[in-house]
């Protein structure tokens, strides 16, 4: 058991505020791009303008004559990546199972694969340059239509992942049951900042980066790799990171690119992708086609689900996400199947975007729910109770901590679920239809490996650093408490560093772990730091000579002799007495894996909507999001999780879709003017509510994640308020008005 | 670098003799679009004429007419306390153009100028009569959910973007425009052309000529006015369908009206029949429907835009019954 050291929130103060927050607003914070460093030059790429075929002839004279160009590189001139030759068929042919390889060969996969960077002392010069550069093409016959390719769908790895729990068809023969197709679009992660990097190689076989990665660590290990050097001889730095929903979770061929061309051109060479790239350079939320099946017994008891996806992949890698996985646990049912195929098109790689594969599953789960739920002429929120999971069905063993109940009552409390008319299209505001939905998500919890130091100076100053990334969430901020509070010592003179590789390594920003992982090293290292501090006040500070360690109390920046309460001393003055400017130490915490338990959040979404009867116009008059994501360590950033979650799931229920021109294989829609995300007029206010009840198992603060569960199956919500408001049952995302008048 | 010249002269006269001196000189006056279709090599002037400096700003009314100078900001027409009360279907549909930044620098004289958003218009990589003519329409058979349904040709099946034009053309503005051979006045329903064979040809404008003004006559439609723009967010989105509605009430009758579409055509599209229909009726629901089935006469979708042709008579109706209750 890990709760021996039970994290004490008592003596909280309030919301800290962001450590952060004035250097963001006030633009003192650097992000990838922003860094000085001295004689940097500019990349801009060059994309193909076919889907798929060879390059039969590029020509860069043009661009490599323009003013300013000290470089252009194409897979005939490109320095190689000795990583690249590592597996695969090494020259033509498409490979599977690998990441593009950049300006490697003449094969095209997608529309919009770099072909060219073209290197230059501006960044305007190199547009301009870049625009020279002439291609031609032996083109192919390309396939980007996943509806056009259902024959195509395979298992991934070629290896079956059905799961079958009792009788895979036992919901065809129940009373009462729905099947039903549902769609979600291509969605793509369109964070404010677009993926930048500078690269500069210090030495032959050294180098320095600054990029938007959610990971340091994973970022240096995918760059060691590519180019076979080792750990010491890459350092990466993302101090800040502006967004990222899952886009810098993985390396991506610009990243080797900038390396590529400031190895050419022997020049830093700093690379901000265009809006456009970000669509088919960073990967986005797959299309994905969900058959669902679910039957129950006349009183609402369910007997069998059934639920098969189909998802898009690019030809040369297969990307999975755990679409179907949810179905298997959320119910106490029975009879469960679930089926997971991939089709490979001739597009980018497809990449986890917030609430990854969950969030896409959880659309259809939720919306059959709902659809059960009315053809059983009974409450939603009732029929979800009376096949409530109170252990795990899928792995047959107890919850670490399951609070939805407590999250279902606090969610329809607060927006008065059971004040509205149930009936389909029975409720009006000012001409307006009105309607009110519900959904249910999860996500897996865990705790990974991550390792922390902290170093506590003379003057007061305690230093805490890792190797993490903070793409958003406030992790410096919740480290600081996290510290402050474990230590005992004030979270004002704490700074909690990160996005450095050379600190000890910590976790990649992904999966809902910072908290839990980042939160377990730092905790760890507090610890450790105290038991440091015990031993050097034995050493050396008056009183303490004879004490025993396990005769140590501390409190308050005080170590105090529980023998004799009397005899204190400061941390600061333990430092003097052993005449050390400093003290350091260094912790690792392990990854949890306990198999006695199954640990998730869990997330309720509430929503009301308005919708024009004429127009079709939908909008989200109010939200509110419950989480039971174990102990809140800052109801503040967490609250910011819930609003940043409802509004990306606005954004996926109502408008988000990027549309590809299956003639060309060529986005459509690939700016902000066309790519719609929510604005603020399309956002109500959102009442985010914490369940806040600590999980005993998962780590020393009891906090599960955060991050997809607020976004994850909020777009059923949003579906089904429109379904009570309207009559009207939408199941292929977004909710454009056209689909509804 | 794509290298251009650029002036910036202080009379109208020497910005209509620079233009006639080169034949890729265009005026430039806040930039919000011309810069983006320079940016990305839709457009490559050779000449930029910065008319900022011109004499063409500012809102007056006199003998009953308003005058709007071309370099006006959107802004500040929408905020003008005489349009807000007098012309309030112009100051609404200005305010439901672009975003605030943007309406800061757009003009009233750019806001008629400005180019579809045709996303086959964009990307150079794609073909497009309107951007390269002989290329061939991109959206005909592409991906057209935002396109025309009214007054389209093989050739192009794009729509004008501007909310502000829409509200121009229901209220009989006119255009005052300025040239070599000198002064000439273009009511605004003859400003911008259908597609046609040439669709590189927004409007009717000669080359050289420069917008100075658009005149307004007073008009009884203060009272019952709506601007209507469906969209597929609430801000910041361009029209699916938009709805200019006027309607002069005496006695719960008609006795005229003023309707508009956005959203649908190559030009901001007059209604002039369904205005017809409404008059000497009662301004009642039935009356809307009428003139919206008789609006659509015409009308034809295409593979993404089918729901327009529901959308827009809806629209209509909406946007007819809110002017009534206004």
């Amino acid at each position: 058991m890990e709760n021996e050291f039970f994290f004490n929130y008592d003596t909280m103060p309030d919301p800290m505020d962001r450590v952060d927050g004035k250097m963001k607003v006030t633009g003192a914070a650097k992000y990838a791009s922003e860094h000085p460093v001295e004689d940097v030059h500019y990349g801009v790429l060059v994309g193909s303008t076919i889907a798929r075929g060879v390059i039969k002839n590029i020509d860069t004279k043009a661009a490599e004559r323009a003013p300013g160009v000290i470089g252009v590189l194409t897979y005939l001139n490109s320095p190689k990546v000795p990583g690249y030759d590592a597996g695969g068929n090494p020259v033509k042919g498409r490979t599977t199972g690998q990441p593009l390889r950049v300006f490697y060969d003449e094969v095209i996969y997608f529309n919009g694969q770099p072909i060219a960077l073209v290197v230059a002392d501006t960044f305007e010069r190199a547009v301009h340059a870049a625009s020279l550069v002439r291609t031609q093409y032996d083109a192919e016959k390309h396939s980007t239509d996943i509806n056009a390719n259902l024959d195509k769908a395979v298992y991934p790895r070629g290896r079956s992942n059905d799961y079958t729990r009792g009788n895979a068809d036992a919901y065809k023969t129940a009373p009462v049951k729905i099947e039903a197709e549902y769609i979600v679009p291509v969605e793509v992660h369109l964070p404010m900042e677009l993926h930048s990097i500078i690269a500069k190689w210090d030495a032959e076989d050294k180098v320095t980066v600054y990029d938007k990665t959610q990971g340091v660590k994973s970022t240096q290990r995918s760059i060691m790799q590519a180019f076979k050097l080792p750990e010491q001889n890459v350092q990466v730095y993302a101090p800040f990171v502006g967004g990222g929903f899952g886009s810098a979770l993985r390396t991506w061929p610009h990243e080797i690119a900038a390396l590529l061309g400031a190895k050419k051109t022997g020049k830093p060479v700093k690379l901000v992708l265009g809006r456009d790239q970000m669509f088919t350079m960073v990967g986005y939320r797959p299309y994905t086609i969900q058959k669902f099946g679910i039957g129950a017994t006349a009183d609402g008891k369910i007997i069998g689900m059934s639920h098969e996806a189909i998802s898009q992949t690019s030809t040369y890698e297969e990307f999975t996400e755990g679409t179907v996985n949810m179905t298997r646990f959320l119910y106490d049912v029975p009879n469960v199947f679930t089926r997971y195929k991939i089709i490979p098109l001739d597009v980018s790689t497809p990449t986890w975007m917030r609430g990854p594969g969950e969030a896409t599953g959880s659309f259809a789960l939720e919306s059959a729910i709902d659809e059960l739920a009315y053809a059983l002429n009974m409450d939603p929120l009732e029929l979800r109770l009376k096949n409530y999971a109170e252990t795990d069905p899928e792995k047959n063993r107890p919850f670490s901590s399951k609070f939805l109940k407590d999250a279902y009552q606090l969610g329809a409390d607060k927006i008065g679920w059971y004040k509205r008319n149930r009936q389909p299209r029975s409720m009006q505001e000012n001409g307006w239809l009105a309607g009110y939905g519900m959904s249910t998500g999860t996500f897996s919890a865990s705790r990974g490996n991550a390792s922390a130091s902290a170093r506590l100076s003379a003057d007061g100053k305690l230093v805490i650093q890792s190797a993490v990334a903070d793409s958003g969430p406030g992790t410096a901020t919740v480290m600081t408490q996290i510290a402050s509070e474990t230590v005992g010592w004030p979270a004002n003179k704490i700074t909690f560093e990160l996005g450095d590789s050379s600190l000890p390594p910590g976790p990649t920003q992904g999966g809902s772990t910072t908290t839990s992982t980042e939160g377990s090293a730092v905790h760890a290292v507090s610890v450790a730091l105290q038991k440091k501090l015990g031993e050097l006040a034995i050493k050396a500070s008056p009183g303490f000579s004879n004490a025993k360690t396990e005769d140590l109390v501390f409190d308050n920046g005080k170590v105090i002799l529980s023998t004799n309460k009397t005899t204190t001393v400061s941390f600061t003055d333990i430092l003097k007495h052993n005449s050390l400017n400093q003290v350091e130490v260094t912790s690792d915490s392990k990854s949890l894996n306990d198999q006695k338990y199954s640990m998730y959040s869990f997330s309720v979404h509430f929503v009301k909507v308005l919708v024009n009867p004429l127009t079709g116009v939908v909008k989200v008059n109010r939200a509110v999001s419950v989480a039971d994501a174990g102990r809140i360590v800052n109801e503040k950033t967490a609250a910011s999780q819930i609003i940043g979650g409802v509004t990306g799931g606005i954004g996926m229920a109502l408008m988000e879709e990027g549309i590809l021109d299956n003639r060309y294989g060529r986005w459509i829609n690939n700016n902000f003017a066309d790519y719609h995300v929510p604005v603020s007029a399309d956002v109500p206010d959102i009442d985010s509510l914490f369940v806040n009840k600590p999980d005993p198992i998962i780590n020393p603060m009891g906090a599960k994640g955060m991050g997809e569960i607020a976004l994850i199956g909020f777009a059923a919500a949003v579906t089904n308020a429109v379904y009570h408001a309207t009559g009207k049952r939408i199941r292929s995302l977004p909710v454009t008005l056209d689909k509804l008048i | 670098m794509i290298t251009f010249d650029y002036i910036k002269p202080s009379a109208n006269k020497a910005a209509i003799d620079a233009i006639m001196k080169n034949q890729n000189a265009m005026f430039i006056a806040g930039g919000t679009n011309l810069v983006d279709l320079m940016k990305r090599g839709i457009t490559t002037p050779e000449k930029l004429v910065d008319i900022n400096n011109l004499p063409l700003k500012g809102v007056n009314k006199s003998n009953n007419i308003l005058s709007i100078g071309a370099l006006t900001l959107n802004s500040e027409v929408a905020e003008h306390e005489t349009v807000v009360k007098q012309f309030p279907l112009l100051s609404m549909a200005l305010k439901a153009g672009a975003s605030p930044q943007i309406r800061n620098m757009a003009t009233v004289g750019g806001n008629m100028m400005q180019r579809t958003r045709c996303p086959y218009f964009y990307d150079t990589s794609m073909p497009c009569n309107k951007r390269a003519p002989g290329t061939g329409c991109g959206a005909l058979h592409g991906y057209n959910r935002m396109h025309a349904i009214f007054g389209m040709s093989e050739q192009c099946i794009a729509v004008h973007p501007s909310d502000m034009c829409v509200a121009l053309v229901a209220l009989d503005a006119v255009v005052t425009v300025s040239g070599p051979k000198g002064e000439r006045k273009i009511p605004f329903a003859s400003f911008h052309r259908l597609p046609g064979d040439h669709p590189e040809k927004d409007n009717t404008l000669e080359k050289g000529e420069l917008i100075t003004s658009v005149e307004i006559k007073e008009n009884n439609f203060s009272k019952h006015a709506y601007y209507l723009k469906v969209r597929d967010r609430a801000s910041y989105a361009f029209a699916l369908v938009s709805v200019a509605a006027a309607l002069d009430i005496q006695n719960n009758i008609i006795h005229d009206a003023r309707l508009a579409m956005g959203g649908v055509a190559h030009k901001p599209w007059r209604l002039k029949a369904a205005e017809n229909i409404l008059k000497g009726k009662p301004a009642t629901e039935a009356s809307f429907r009428l003139a919206a089935q008789m609006a659509m006469q015409g009308a034809k979708a295409f593979e993404y835009n089918a729901f327009k042709l529901k959308l827009a008579p809806n629209s209509i109706i909406e946007a007819l019954t809110l002017a009534s209750k206004a």
